[in-house]
């Protein structure tokens, strides 16, 4: 089932990677976002995450929701299969192509209307079953499409373009995800390539429920003071409790680190992910320390970011329920069909 | 002690009497072990080569409230219900004086006398059979358990003996059931012994009788479940995702069963299948979606309530053209309304499901085999036109075993995976547009995630489109998409299983139409008014869209009456709609209280009108009933 492709012509001078492709044969058609809007940003880093794996174009599925994060896909990876479905119901049916044909590369991508209200049952959901898949929520706390209206991820007091007050308990999709099994879960900020990039590489690496929370400013109506997802208040609060570097099997390990600075850790394609601390104090094996500095630091106002949880030998939906490795898409008659023979003796039972 | 004979005052009556044709109905309590016994009595009469037709009439409750069991022996095989009760087994004191009421004139009450009831419990014109059971089984078992459970194995020995149910047809069934487990079986068997022999020696036989015939031929007995389950295994389904509704439950735990057997890789001990109980309709049928959307077919089964809950999904796989089996196992709504009963009320939910302009393919099966059969079928269908296929069960063909012609396979046939450009065809450059017409049947090509490098990846989306899946706003490509969509549409009608027709003895201008579970009682209402000479053609319509021969059907009669056992006469709207048939040609006869449709209904109500209207041959000339 795998084609190496045979890339196209380009400017010779363009840096090819592995299998031959430029950055270029990851990108898709021109955006439509608004100039600045930080889906574009991710859009870009996605790109890159798998321009760097060698990862083939066509062995991504890309799979969205509504809103102006899930019409990203199209901006991106255009040699992909790609399904903007309908609003808050990515999860499902990510897992039902999932089901279909579990060598492809899952890539979710949804806002934080899509995912935490509408959607929030099959978000739950997806990352319930471990779902194999990287699961990127694109965060700017407002409903971008519809003009505005708080999200379920907008912060207590934070004020809408308006000046409206938020009052609800805002939902910390991180959390959750760490509290539902997510075996992989990070969270970035849009304006940081150096940190996104990377998490997102090691997402794609992981196998079972990868989530990635990432912070996007809205820059038409969630980029004003008073805002907690506007770039400025980011920028101000983010802390990043760790960095980390994907090393894939065919690269050499250069970097030296201190000795209980940085782990190494191998991840299932045979790739190493390098994590060097920047918090003394965050360790992403351990769940409850993890959340309890999330909390702690949340409500300090703080804006956590790096790899906040992770799991080295991490399963799928498809070893919970023991599918046969063959995907299913490509089973024929002879698999699938008893035959008559079969079904005489089912006859033969019913009598 | 002899409690036979009638009990009540006031003068006799000439209890019925009948041979191989009559309807026995238990009334017990739910979750009394009941159903097993009430199984076993009834495939007794079966393997007897009596056609049976059993009914289960069950509350939404697990344990404790009223349900009975309605068996009809019936010699000629009429397999719908038939409507009153010539022998009542009345286990349920909360139920007896609804139960003794159904009765008919001349019939029985088997109940247990262990407690003596005042003779104002009972019907003069109906004879008792008392039976101490409680008192049989307490003085046999100590164990409460056993007490209550070998009560109905004790009661199916009684009436064994009472109607000349061969004892040793129901030992062998007692055999097959407890095969292995040696310690079950012989407390059953005595118990069966203990209720037969007593019957034997207090109780007088009773005018049913049961003798041995050979009118089952090689036909089976099973649910419409289970057998559309198994048509989703020989169809090639290899995704299920489903939430519990009653009465769609048993589809999607059969075909869990069925795979178990029949898809587990031999080699690996993996599975050839994948089952999600997903956490909503919403997500089963977006599960669904997916999976088509990536080439593996899938299913779900639901019922209305389940449907109500996909309509935006279901207007996705419409617009966005992906395949999708949906099993709709109809029950009693609007609402939770009739959760445990039957209704053909979803038609009109699933003909048009989803906002905006659509149409879906419907199926509509009679019975277990073509719940097999269509359920095979349906796969094709759906990967053939690349849209969503709605299989529609209901609760009196999909929770009741039905006697029906056995299940074939032509091993010759393949899966129809419908127009499909995968890698090579790719590579050869065969020109690719996800919604280009290349073949003008408003079918057009797919491709599989992940097929080629560089060719046939699109853009799948629920917004508008041009031919090539780019994004569009653009009025004509709307149009062009939607009137592409129809002519898909047109092109199903040739696809989908065509109509039955059966013509009466003699020609007439009036004719029935009819659908789904309403088969049987049909069947049966048809003989009956061919036997009272009146002239009756009948089509059964199997699908919507309507092939031609329902339109030409409508055609050749002055008036069609269209039976449905829902209020709003559904199907006889799709056809005034889409079929633009004056409404005064098609009377509806519609029967809708959650109980199945009987032939009885069917001849007084269709009789009804056709003598208000006195010889329809004269009143509904030709040139007066057209428009
Ligand atoms: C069933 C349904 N309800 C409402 C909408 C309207 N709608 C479109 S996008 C959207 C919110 C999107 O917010 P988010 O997911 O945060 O994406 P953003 O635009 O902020 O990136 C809503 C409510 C819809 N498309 N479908
Ligand atoms: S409205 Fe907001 S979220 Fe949408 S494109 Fe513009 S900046 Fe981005
Ligand atoms: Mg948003």
């Amino acid at each position: 089932m795998t084609y190496i492709a045979k890339p196209q012509f380009h400017h010779p001078g363009l840096p090819k990677n592995a299998l031959g492709y430029t950055r270029r044969d990851y990108e898709g058609a021109v955006s439509t976002l608004c100039a600045g809007c930080g889906h574009d940003s991710i859009s870009a880093a996605i790109i890159q995450a798998c321009f760097d794996l060698d990862i083939q174009p066509h062995r991504v599925a890309k799979l969205s929701g509504i809103g102006c994060s899930s019409k990203t896909p199209a901006y991106f990876l255009g040699n992909s299969h790609g399904f903007n479905t309908v609003h808050g119901r990515m999860p499902s049916v990510l897992t039902g192509a999932n089901l279909a044909n579990r060598e492809l590369v899952y890539l979710g991508v949804s806002g934080d209307g899509d995912s935490a209200s509408i959607g929030i049952g099959q978000f739950v959901h997806a990352i319930r079953r471990g779902v194999n898949m990287v699961y990127i929520v694109e965060n700017n706390g407002v409903y971008g499409l519809t003009k505005g209206q708080f999200s379920a991820t907008a912060d207590k007091g934070s004020k809408s373009k308006k000046g409206a007050s938020n009052a609800d308990t805002p939902i910390d999709l991180v959390m959750l995800a760490m509290e539902l099994g997510a075996t992989y879960v990070a969270r970035s900020f849009s304006g940081d390539k150096e940190q996104l990039v990377p998490l997102i590489k090691g997402a794609i690496a992981h196998r079972g429920a990868a989530f990635i929370d990432v912070v996007s400013p809205c820059v038409a109506f969630n980029n004003h003071p008073g805002s907690t997802k506007s770039y400025d208040y980011v920028r101000a609060h983010n802390e990043a409790v760790n960095s980390l570097d994907i090393i894939s099997p065919r690269e050499e390990i250069t970097a030296r680190y201190p000795a209980g600075t940085a782990a190494m850790v191998t991840l299932h394609d045979g790739s190493q992910m390098l994590l060097k601390k920047l918090a003394e104090d965050y360790e992403p094996r351990d769940k409850i320390a993890a959340m309890q500095f999330l909390m702690k630091h949340s409500a300090a106002g703080q804006v956590v970011t790096g790899l906040l949880y992770a799991e080295d030998d991490s399963d799928d939906l498809h070893e919970h329920i023991g599918t046969v490795l063959a995907p299913l898409n490509t089973l024929g008659d002879a698999e699938l069909c008893p035959g008559s023979r079969a079904l005489a003796g089912i006859n033969a039972g019913l009598r | 002690m002899s409690l036979s004979g009638s009990q009540g005052s006031g003068q006799p009556i000439a209890p019925i009497a009948a041979v191989n044709d009559f309807v026995v109905k238990f009334a017990n309590v739910n979750g009394s072990g009941s159903a097993s016994a009430n199984l076993l009595f009834a495939k007794s009469i079966l393997r007897m080569g009596v056609p049976i037709a059993p009914r289960n009439i069950f509350p939404s409750n697990i344990q404790g409230l009223p349900t009975w069991y309605e068996l009809r022996v019936s010699e000629a095989g009429h397999l719908g219900r038939r409507g009153g009760v010539d022998m009542m087994v009345a286990m349920n004191p909360q139920t007896w004086d609804k139960d003794v009421q159904e009765i008919e004139p001349g019939g029985y009450l088997f109940y247990d006398c262990t407690k003596p009831l005042p003779s104002s419990k009972f019907r003069a014109d109906v004879r008792v059979i008392g039976m101490p059971l409680t008192g049989i089984c307490n003085e046999r078992y100590t164990d409460p358990r056993q007490r209550q459970l070998f009560k109905n194995i004790v009661y199916v020995g009684a009436l064994s003996a009472l109607i000349g149910v061969e004892l040793d047809v129901v030992s062998q069934l007692i055999g097959e059931q407890y095969k292995g487990k040696e310690k079950l079986l012989k407390p059953n068997i005595e118990a069966l012994k203990l209720g037969h022999d007593w019957a034997m020696a207090n109780l007088e036989p009773v005018g049913l009788r049961v003798v041995r015939s050979d009118r089952v031929g090689d036909r089976i007995f099973v649910e419409g479940n289970a057998a559309a389950a198994l048509g989703a295994v020989y169809g090639g389904a290899t995704v299920c995702a489903w939430y519990p509704i009653t009465p769609s439950t048993s589809t999607a735990e059969a075909f869990m069963k069925h795979c178990s057997k029949l898809r587990v890789d031999p080699e690996t001990g993996k599975n050839r299948f994948a089952i999600i109980q997903a956490e909503d309709e919403i997500a089963s049928i977006g599960i669904v979606v997916g999976a088509g959307w990536n080439g593996a077919r899938a299913f779900t089964c639901t019922s209305g309530p389940g449907i109500s809950l996909m309509q935006e999904f279901i207007g996705l796989a419409y617009f966005a053209e992906i395949p999708a089996v949906i099993v709709d196992v109809q029950r009693g709504g609007p609402s939770t309304g009739m959760p445990t009963r039957t209704q053909q009320s979803d038609i009109l939910l699933c003909a048009y499901a989803s906002h905006g302009d659509t149409r879906h393919v419907l199926l509509f099966p009679e019975d277990p085999k073509e719940c097999f059969d269509f359920g095979a079928t349906s796969f094709d269908l759906a990967e053939r036109l690349q849209t969503p296929i709605f299989l529609m069960l209901d609760l009196d063909i999909g929770m009741n075993e039905r006697l029906c012609e056995p299940f074939t396979w032509d091993d010759s046939r393949s899966m129809d995976r419908g127009k499909v450009l995968h890698h090579a065809r790719l590579e050869d450059g065969a020109a690719f547009g996800r919604y280009l017409d290349v073949d003008g049947d408003g079918i057009t090509w797919r491709t599989y995630p992940g097929a080629h490098p560089t060719k046939g990846s699109y853009f799948t989306r629920g917004t508008t489109k041009d031919r090539m899946a780019r994004y569009s706003e653009a009025g004509p490509d709307y149009i062009e998409n939607m009137t592409r969509l129809q002519r898909k549409f047109d092109t199903a009608k040739g696809l989908v299983p065509g109509p039955i027709i059966r013509m009466a003895a003699g020609p007439t201008p009036v004719g029935v139409l009819y659908y789904g579970s309403t088969a049987p009682a049909m069947n049966e209402a048809l003989e009956a008014f061919e036997a009272d000479g009146v002239h009756i053609d009948a089509i059964r319509v199997r699908a919507f869209p309507f092939s031609a021969e329902v339109e030409q059907f409508i055609a050749e009669h002055d008036c069609v009456f269209v039976v449905e056992q829902n209020r709003d006469s559904q199907l006889r709207s799709l056809l005034v709609n889409e079929l633009e048939i004056d409404p005064k040609r098609l009377p509806p006869i519609v029967h809708y209280d959650g109980t199945p449709i009987t032939a009885r209904f069917i001849v007084r109500t269709i009789g009804a009108k056709l003598g208000a209207i006195a010889a329809p041959e004269r009143v509904l000339g030709r040139e007066e009933a057209r428009p």
